[in-house]
């Protein structure tokens, strides 16, 4: 089995499976000026967000630190950041701590540069400085254990948790083994399936944490007088044939495969252990896939039964499915299609090893489905009532 | 053959992998895809939704994986569809609270 791989050395010791620009405003004032330059530039994704103004607390410190962490991301190679000037993320600040760690780092202030035009101009003008900078840069051969990898669900049926999953859960057993490691989340999509979790927790403190975390998402359903059936399982994952909770989050659990869970981090921190790493993070898909990216996640593998479309901006999003149907119907935007498992005679075995090599070729370069259709989606995942 | 996959021995249900009528056989099958039993259901059933695969009295757990994915809302006779109708969570019940 091949043990190495093509990744970009990056000056804080990590390795990325891209070199791009974050085009990142501090604030959603800058969204506008963010999305021109980037869209000027082909390696520069936006990184538009609704917030950096009328935020307190943790709430304001973790979308600081959530744009901290993408400016550092391993396949971000450049940074533009982008401020308005009055917002409580401080531009100066963000571009501070993220040229502590990203020396290609720059910064322009709306309210001390010049209007949208001229920061749009000069924006532009910084990236393709950036881009030529990155051009001469080329990958170096590095040890598998390197990778750090997103395992994510969405748009779930009947075909997840008998196909999908278990596929995705034959790869992380081979992740595991090279040394590397495989971060999941959804919290809420874990309720029911605390059997399994303890039996994979490698300590009694890793399954209280996720245990605690489960526990809190449901009270939110119970303070609400609300039955959580109205969202969690959705009418598309019923119509798929997932009739509670329970059922959804036994299929989605599948993902981590026999590998032990040997870490359990918040929100917006980064996964340090080799092996499988829980980051307690809402079963919404773009909040989910921030704190996957958060917690390093170079690559997503994205399992979906009903299908979507979605990316990330940070890493490439790597789509799966088994149902036939979508597969077909919704063809350009997978990656893998499994349907075969429940048609025919593909085994998860094999479809573990096809993802395998699929995903060491996405790590040296190979573009997913959802990178060619130009899907790079951004937010920030917001945690507190709005008070102004 | 119409196919249902059975994926835990203790399991009570069994998820259809074609569509099928009332009346029509389905081939049970374990995770590996080897047969175990055959059903006539009661039901039209879709694929991917479930049938029992026994009978089941009101109030048992129904399990599926064989974990726990909710309690049978009334009985429930083998090759019945299982779902949002006779098939509640027992979690996240803020309604029940």
């Amino acid at each position: 089995m091949k043990n190495t791989v093509k990744l970009f050395a990056r000056p804080n010791g990590t390795y990325g499976v891209r070199n791009r620009i974050a085009v990142i405003p501090s604030v959603a004032c800058a969204n506008h000026v963010v999305e021109k330059i980037a869209a000027a530039v082909d390696i520069a994704d936006a990184y538009t967000h609704p917030y950096g103004c009328d935020q307190l607390g943790y709430d304001l410190e973790l979308s600081f630190r959530c744009l901290q962490t993408m400016g550092t991301h391993p396949n971000v190679g450049a940074v533009l950041v982008i401020g308005l000037g009055c917002e409580e993320i401080l531009p100066h600040e963000l571009y501070e701590a993220i040229k502590a760690e990203q020396p290609l780092t720059e910064l322009l202030v709306m309210q001390e540069y010049g209007g949208s035009t001229r920061t749009i101009e000069r924006g532009i003008e910084i990236c393709r400085g950036f881009a030529e900078q990155l051009a001469r840069q080329g990958r170096v051969e590095t040890d598998l254990s390197h990778l750090t990898i997103g395992l994510e669900c969405g748009g779930s049926d009947f075909t997840s948790g008998i196909a999908s999953n278990p596929v995705l859960g034959a790869f992380t057993g081979k992740l595991c083994a090279a040394g590397g490691k495989a971060v999941f989340g959804e919290t809420t999509e874990l309720m029911g399936a605390e059997e399994i979790l303890r039996r994979h927790a490698s300590m009694e403190e890793v399954f209280r944490f996720i245990d605690e975390r489960i526990k809190a998402v449901e009270q939110v359903a119970l303070d609400m007088h609300v039955d959580l059936r109205g969202t969690q399982p959705s009418p598309g994952n019923i119509e798929g044939g997932l009739s509670t909770i329970e059922e959804k989050s036994l299929g989605g659990v599948m993902k981590i495969g026999a590998e032990p869970i040997m870490d359990a981090i918040p929100f917006g921190a980064k996964a340090t252990k080799p092996g499988v790493t829980y980051v307690d993070t809402p079963g919404n898909d773009l909040a989910c896939s921030l704190g996957l990216a958060c917690a390093g996640a170079q690559i997503i593998i994205f399992t979906t039964g009903r299908g979507t479309p979605m990316g990330f901006a940070s890493s490439p999003v790597y789509k799966v499915t088994a149902n036939a149907f979508i597969a077909d119907i919704m063809a350009e935007n997978f990656d893998l299609d499994l349907s075969q498992i429940v048609e025919g005679d593909m085994t998860i075995r094999e479809g573990g090893e096809k993802l395998w090599n699929d995903i060491l070729a996405v790590a040296e370069g190979r573009e997913t489905a959802a990178e060619h259709l130009g899907h790079r989606e951004f937010s920030l995942y917001r945690v507190s009532p709005i008070l102004t | 053959m119409k196919r249902a996959m059975k994926l835990s021995d203790t399991d009570n249900v069994a998820t259809l992998l074609d569509d099928i009528s009332a009346g029509e056989t389905a081939v049970i099958m374990d995770a590996d895809k080897r047969e175990l039993s055959q059903i006539i259901v009661r039901d039209d059933i879709r694929r991917g939704h479930k049938t029992a695969v026994t009978d089941i009295p009101a109030g048992t757990k129904i399990l599926k994986y064989g974990q726990i994915i909710g309690g049978a809302t009334r009985a429930i006779l083998a090759g019945e569809l299982v779902h949002t109708h006779n098939l509640e969570s027992l979690r996240g019940r803020g309604d029940k609270a």
